[in-house]
């Protein structure tokens, strides 16, 4: 008896389940205090400063790391890339618990939450001028669609065959649906920035932001696919089917050569950017040097170690470059809507996270990497389920 | 020229008919768009200002704001640079204009109310409204509180209540539309003792301030600040010297705001006409192309088959007519062998029979 005991506990108190028991208490503490006592006890947000980093990184960098979902699903079912069928359903489930954990995000950081939820812009008054409208509108759908391409995961777990079969027949409808949505809403979410010329430094604000979010994201999914995968591997290998495993490598050679080329795209258009705007002067100031950091370090550098990864067949030297990537689309979207925003107000005027808001957003990714565990070990995720085999 | 505020007093029947209706500005939209006709603003005289603070206390006590730290009539604020907060919709503050050192110079803020306005434009739940009047005026029953407003606006005016966890709501001048519907002056033009905020027909107001820069070159830049920035508002600006020097940003452009995020606006309906198409396009020759792989499988598979058999067959009959060959050879060789050993045979019998007749 006592020896039972002694073995749950040996299993609860995992170092993993420790420090994200910690987190979650700490987030649920915050929660409170934010819906008790306001936006103002918890955040350092400022009249001048009205988006913080629940905006800046919560939701632009949760959408743009989410972008794995519409980047693998349509590389497969669009693009003829079938042989990397294994990868589709991770990758969905990351950006549906994505998405999800940005509208929490969303719930949190706007002043009235209930009518967010209650769908005021959409149901009350349309402000259809609105970037920020369209943004919702199709954050709000694609949501929808990811939560029907992620539910043949439970409805197999469950084993609710008829309504499992009807959703897979859904596959390529709600996948075009996927591509054009997250087109619309991942360019859009830089387009947001447009409004602003007077506030975002020149090296940032461009005609072409819109499209720099759209290509940058498709370069975030692919790396973030590679990039989990290889987490994912430490964490539940033991999860992963034949066909996943076999169907790994190759899938990390082809998506590493795949995001070198649209990295390299990217750089060019980023270029032309600055040819556009005549704005070459600006590189030898001090922000034209951050500029360049993210620019070299964080689009040239690994477009070109993407690309000596896949020439080589260097797998390590790929996993690596996807973490970089993904380090550096998280700086790009960190730059455009809080570093480089306001860039011309002195140091004392502008924004740094309150450690609350800070705790928040670890709380946040905490959250969705419990979910995730929690599917990914009891769902067929990594593995297809035994009953549907050799049916898709 | 100068117009008493009484004389604009009397215009302001004709303004409160009109001022009732809102409308919403458009994004999309290649109109050239001016500002509605009769629209109303207010002419800020920078050169008048004293710094007194009397319009402060006037926006103060019409909108019954809270009281304030430190009285009106306390001018060390005037020390410190302010904004506007959601407990003060207008503030002064004190410039030591470098071009002219001697005295300081004194700038009054708030909403300029743009004819235009980006506050309009970019929220979502179309909070913000224009009205012909001239206020841009905020409507909280809706306002969902993502403060993309205060994003937007160039002049950083909307503001938020923070501290308020249930029922925030953005703050700002509403260039006091309730009393100009009432034909009444905003609180703070009726509070000035300076004349340094001239009430009226934006049209006129801009000929004034013209008139006024005309007469005194000296004592006035030649520049109305808020006829064009960013598309032109309903607050206009004449100063004495240069507006950088008064906090007022000189770079913001003509453009009005609706017109920065058009372009990204417009192309949204056709990647939602096109990108199904190609989509599906790329789809179709997926397809076709694993069709045609698939086909030319079956092709080479029964080709190869054919040839296989082909070469069998051949080489069967090559076999055969090989084996036939040494059938025959060996049938030959055999019968030479017989022969010649019949041959034999008989020579050697014939060999012996004479030998015999020989013994």
């Amino acid at each position: 008896m006592s020896e039972q005991l002694i073995s749950e506990n040996k299993t609860l108190f995992t170092p993993f389940n420790v420090i994200a028991g910690i987190i979650v208490i700490i987030g649920l503490v915050i929660t409170f205090l934010r819906f008790t006592k306001g936006l103002g006890t918890v955040t350092n947000l400022s009249d001048t400063s009205p988006w913080g980093i629940w905006i800046g990184f919560d939701l632009m960098c949760g959408v743009a790391l989410a972008a794995g979902g519409y980047t693998v699903s349509s590389a497969c079912y669009v693009f003829g890339m079938k042989k990397y069928h294994a990868a589709v359903r991770p990758a969905i489930l990351t950006a549906f618990l994505g998405y999800a954990t940005v509208l929490v995000s969303l719930v949190y950081d706007v002043g009235r939450p209930v009518r967010l939820a209650m769908a005021y812009p959409f149901v009350v008054q349309q402000g259809t001028t609105s970037l920020l409208f369209e943004v919702g509108l199709c954050v709000m759908i694609y949501l929808s669609v990811l939560f029907l391409e992620f539910t043949p995961i439970p409805l197999e777990w469950l084993g609710l065959k008829k309504i499992r079969n009807i959703m897979i027949k859904l596959t390529m409808v709600l996948t075009i649906f996927g591509v054009v949505l997250s087109t619309l809403h991942q360019s859009s979410l830089g387009a947001l920035f447009l409004i602003a010329p007077s506030k975002l430094h020149p090296l940032w604000y461009s005609p072409y932001i819109a499209v720099y979010f759209f290509v940058s994201s498709i370069i975030a999914g692919l790396s973030m696919v590679i990039f989990e995968g290889t987490l994912s591997h430490k964490a539940f290998h033991g999860k992963m089917d034949k066909t996943y495993l076999e169907e790994h490598d190759p899938l990390v050679l082809q998506f590493g050569k795949a995001a070198s080329l649209v990295l390299a795209g990217y750089f060019s258009i980023k270029i032309i950017g600055i040819a556009a705007d005549n704005n070459w002067h600006l590189l030898v100031t001090p922000y034209g040097l951050w500029f360049l950091v993210e620019l070299l370090g964080f689009v040239a550098l690994p477009c070109f170690l993407y690309a000596i990864g896949a020439r080589d067949k260097n797998l390590k030297l790929i996993r690596f470059t996807a973490g970089w990537t993904v380090f550096g689309i998280v700086l790009n979207r960190l730059n455009v809507s809080l570093i480089a925003f306001n860039w011309q107000k002195p140091l004392s005027e502008r924004y740094i996270p309150s450690l609350m808001e800070i705790g928040l957003s670890v709380f946040m990714v905490t959250a969705l990497i419990i979910a995730f565990k929690f599917i990914a070990t009891n769902m067929p995720v990594f593995h297809e389920h035994p009953d549907y085999k050799e049916t898709h | 020229m100068s117009i008493s505020r009484r004389k604009f007093l009397g215009w302001m029947g004709a303004a409160g008919a009109t001022a009732t209706v809102g409308k919403s500005a458009k994004a999309a939209s290649n109109k050239h768009f001016t500002g509605y006709p009769e629209g109303l603003g207010v002419l800020h005289d920078i050169t008048a200002c004293v710094g007194c603070r009397e319009c402060e206390a006037a926006c103060n006590k019409v909108n019954e704001l809270p009281e304030p730290d430190k009285p009106f009539k306390d001018t060390s604020v005037l020390d410190q640079k302010r904004s506007a907060t959601t407990k003060a919709y207008t503030v002064v503050n004190k410039y030591d204009a470098p071009s002219k050192a001697k005295a300081p110079v004194f700038r009054k803020m708030q909403c300029n109310h743009c004819l235009e306005p980006a506050c309009a434009s970019v929220c979502f739940v179309a909070a913000f409204s224009k009205q012909p009047a001239g206020p841009v005026v905020y409507d909280p029953t809706v306002c969902v509180g993502c403060r993309y407003c205060m994003i937007a606006c160039p002049f950083e005016i909307p503001t938020y209540e923070y501290d308020d966890p249930f029922t925030p709501e953005v703050k700002k001048c509403t260039m006091c539309a309730p009393r100009i519907a009432n034909g009444q002056l905003p609180g703070c033009v009726e509070a000035c003792p300076k004349e340094a905020l001239i009430f009226g027909k934006r049209d006129n107001l801009l000929k004034i301030a013209k008139e006024k820069i005309r007469k005194h070159p000296d004592r006035y830049i030649d520049h109305v600040y808020g006829e064009h920035e960013m598309g032109g508002t309903s607050w206009l600006y004449i100063s004495g010297v240069p507006f950088n020097e008064v906090g007022m940003r000189e770079d913001l452009g003509v453009t009005p705001a609706p017109s920065l995020t058009s372009g990204a606006l417009h192309v949204v309906p056709m990647i939602v006409g096109l990108w199904p198409v190609f989509l599906a396009g790329m789809y179709g020759m997926t397809k076709r192309r694993e069709k045609i792989a698939v086909e030319e499988k079956k092709k080479a598979v029964s080709h190869a088959l054919e040839k296989a058999n082909s070469e069998a067959e051949e080489k069967l009959a090559l076999a055969l007519e090989k084996a036939n060959q040494d059938k025959e050879k060996a049938l030959k060789q055999a019968q030479q062998e017989k022969e010649k050993a019949v041959k034999e045979a008989l020579a050697s019998t014939a060999e012996t029979k004479p030998a015999k007749e020989d013994s």
